[in-house]
């Protein structure tokens, strides 16, 4: 086994449990911090795919910026413990359960029904294609457009969340 | 990966932290000293020299303390904050060049930890993960003070980060990489060199300013001025320490801590106020590069030990800067910290990018 294949099962296997942790602990705060992990052994995955912009971006703007303001939110309106939620079977979780095992049967199909990609077969490219250098150059040329455009849906998007916002401070 | 690689990364590991931490002991004393001085008493001198023991008595105590931790505090997370702090702010200083190169073990030595080439977006993701440890503590104590200097730092911190972010890509824009080392190796030539490009009528500048090297200051001033004052956000240090504001919040969000894990916050800070007096020695006022020190014919291992050493002094006017500016300067009031980190910060550093690309689109 691989140095890179080892590293894979271990951050991978961060990756889930931690997932699994964000679901089931009772504390909002401790459920949070899973996932900040999680966030983490994700950017581990995405180094290890030589994705060193997208790993550092995973970090600086999920574990840097949104959970922030996520643990802000939930230490302002200081939830306590989930316990009076907890319930038992009902009809809920059964749906939901066959949903997700759904999702994951047809997630297995696509993966077994696609061609693994090999690194080799990229050859010294796969290292340069998740550079800073490489993304931006590929932002400001091929997809200028979808570029251009996400920075107005964003700019909408924090227009209305100001107008929402105005509207309950009036 | 070969075996001097390993070993030449943990001896500048040891020369980082060391430096580091030792400066960090330091500093605390410096401090002490330095708001004497400005408030006319004499400060501590008992222990040893001019009190220069006065740290190590410091740890010794804290080291002794009794940990206490509030019954309904949240044991894991309380024992964990500290521990975010002082991570992040020892590992920053990895991406940081602390010199040029300098003769070792029969090789040119990079003086740089992690020679990466994400540099400063490696920064940028450390500094917002360093706002965990203050938040967390805050959360975990199961104190109203301690709770809402968390908060208000995780505000405070999402509020400067944009501008830091920001106020750097003025830099980016200019050196054109995002490597810390490149960024100062751009900026070691003279000004005269990019001065050639300015109008006739400005012309009359260059034999007046056209010594001077070309550091960023001398470009991104505005920049400059906005990243100074983010870092003195980012680092909690008056007049942004709000998240730990005295008079309002007991002690803010280590109200709750004692013995040594107080101690990992308080030397957190100080690493960080040296880490950033060094991000923004590299930045903006030419890292390790002092003026004509090529041209006095020394030899390359000298050169190497005057850049180190010219690092050192850059470094040190800067904290002391730091230092001072805390004891001169009253604390914001909340709404000011926001108003002046929205209203007045944002738009002057994104003011600055469009300034910047405008310049160097007319400049080539």
């Amino acid at each position: 086994m691989t140095i890179e294949s080892i590293l894979f099962y271990v951050l991978s296997a961060g990756a889930v449990g931690s997932a699994l942790f964000v679901v089931s602990r009772r504390n909002p705060v401790v459920a949070a911090l899973w996932l900040i992990f999680n966030f983490f052994c994700l950017a581990g995955l995405y180094l290890s795919l030589h994705a060193q912009f997208i790993a550092v971006i995973q970090i600086i703007v999920y574990a840097g910026a949104i959970m922030v303001l996520f643990l802000f939110v939930i230490m302002l309106l200081n939830l306590g413990d989930e316990r009076r939620l907890v319930e038992g079977v009902t009809p809920r979780k059964v749906v939901g359960g066959i949903l997700s095992i759904a999702v994951l049967v047809e997630l297995w199909y696509v993966f077994l029904g696609t061609p693994s990609i090999q690194h080799a077969a990229l050859g010294n490219r796969a290292t340069e294609i998740g550079t800073v250098e490489h993304i931006g150059a590929q932002l400001f040329t091929k997809f200028l457009l979808p570029f251009e455009v996400t920075s107005l849906l964003l700019t909408a998007a924090i227009v209305g969340a100001i107008v929402l916002a105005k509207r309950k401070l009036d | 990966m070969d075996t001097t690689f390993v070993l030449l990364s943990i001896a500048k590991i040891a020369v980082v932290w060391g430096g580091v931490l030792t400066g960090a002991a330091i500093l605390v004393l410096a401090e002490r000293r330095i708001s004497a001085w400005i408030q006319n008493r004499l400060g501590p001198n008992r222990v040893g020299p001019f009190g220069l023991l006065q740290s190590a008595a410091d740890v010794v105590k804290l080291l002794f303390k009794e940990d206490i931790v509030p019954t309904a505090a949240n044991r894991f997370v309380h024992d964990f904050a500290p521990m975010i702090s002082i991570t992040v702010a020892l590992t920053t200083f990895a991406v940081i060049p602390f010199g040029d190169t300098i003769e070792a073990f029969g090789q040119n030595v990079k003086l740089i930890v992690a020679d990466v080439n994400i540099g400063m977006l490696y920064i940028l993701a450390l500094t917002g993960i360093g706002v965990y440890g203050i938040t967390l503590a805050g959360w975990s104590s199961n104190n109203k003070y301690s709770l809402l200097g968390g908060l208000r730092s995780s505000a405070q911190l999402i509020s400067y980060e944009l501008s830091m972010g920001l106020s750097i890509i003025g830099v980016i824009m200019i050196s054109g990489t995002l490597r810390l080392d490149e960024v100062v190796m751009h900026q070691t030539a003279p000004l005269a060199h990019s001065m050639q490009k300015l109008p006739s009528w400005l012309q009359w500048l260059i034999p007046v300013a056209g010594w001077l090297p070309s550091w960023n200051v001398f470009f991104q001033p505005i920049g400059f001025i906005t990243f100074v004052v983010a870092s003195f956000a980012e680092t909690n240090r008056l007049p942004f320490d709000l998240p730990e504001a005295e008079p309002e919040l007991v002690g803010g969000y280590h109200t709750e801590y004692t013995g040594m894990k107080f101690g990992l916050f308080f030397l957190s800070e100080y690493a960080n106020m040296i880490t950033s007096s060094a991000l923004i020695t590299t930045l903006f006022l030419g890292g390790w590069h002092l003026p004509f020190a090529e041209s006095w014919g020394l030899s390359p291992f000298a050169l190497s030990l005057v850049k180190i050493g010219t690092f050192f002094v850059k470094v040190t006017i800067l904290v002391v800067f730091y230092i001072i500016v805390r004891w001169t300067l009253p604390r914001f009031r909340y709404d000011q910290l926001m108003r002046l980190g929205w209203k007045v910060m944002l738009p002057l550093s994104i003011a600055n990018i469009l300034a910047t690309g405008l310049l160097l689109l007319w400049w080539s």
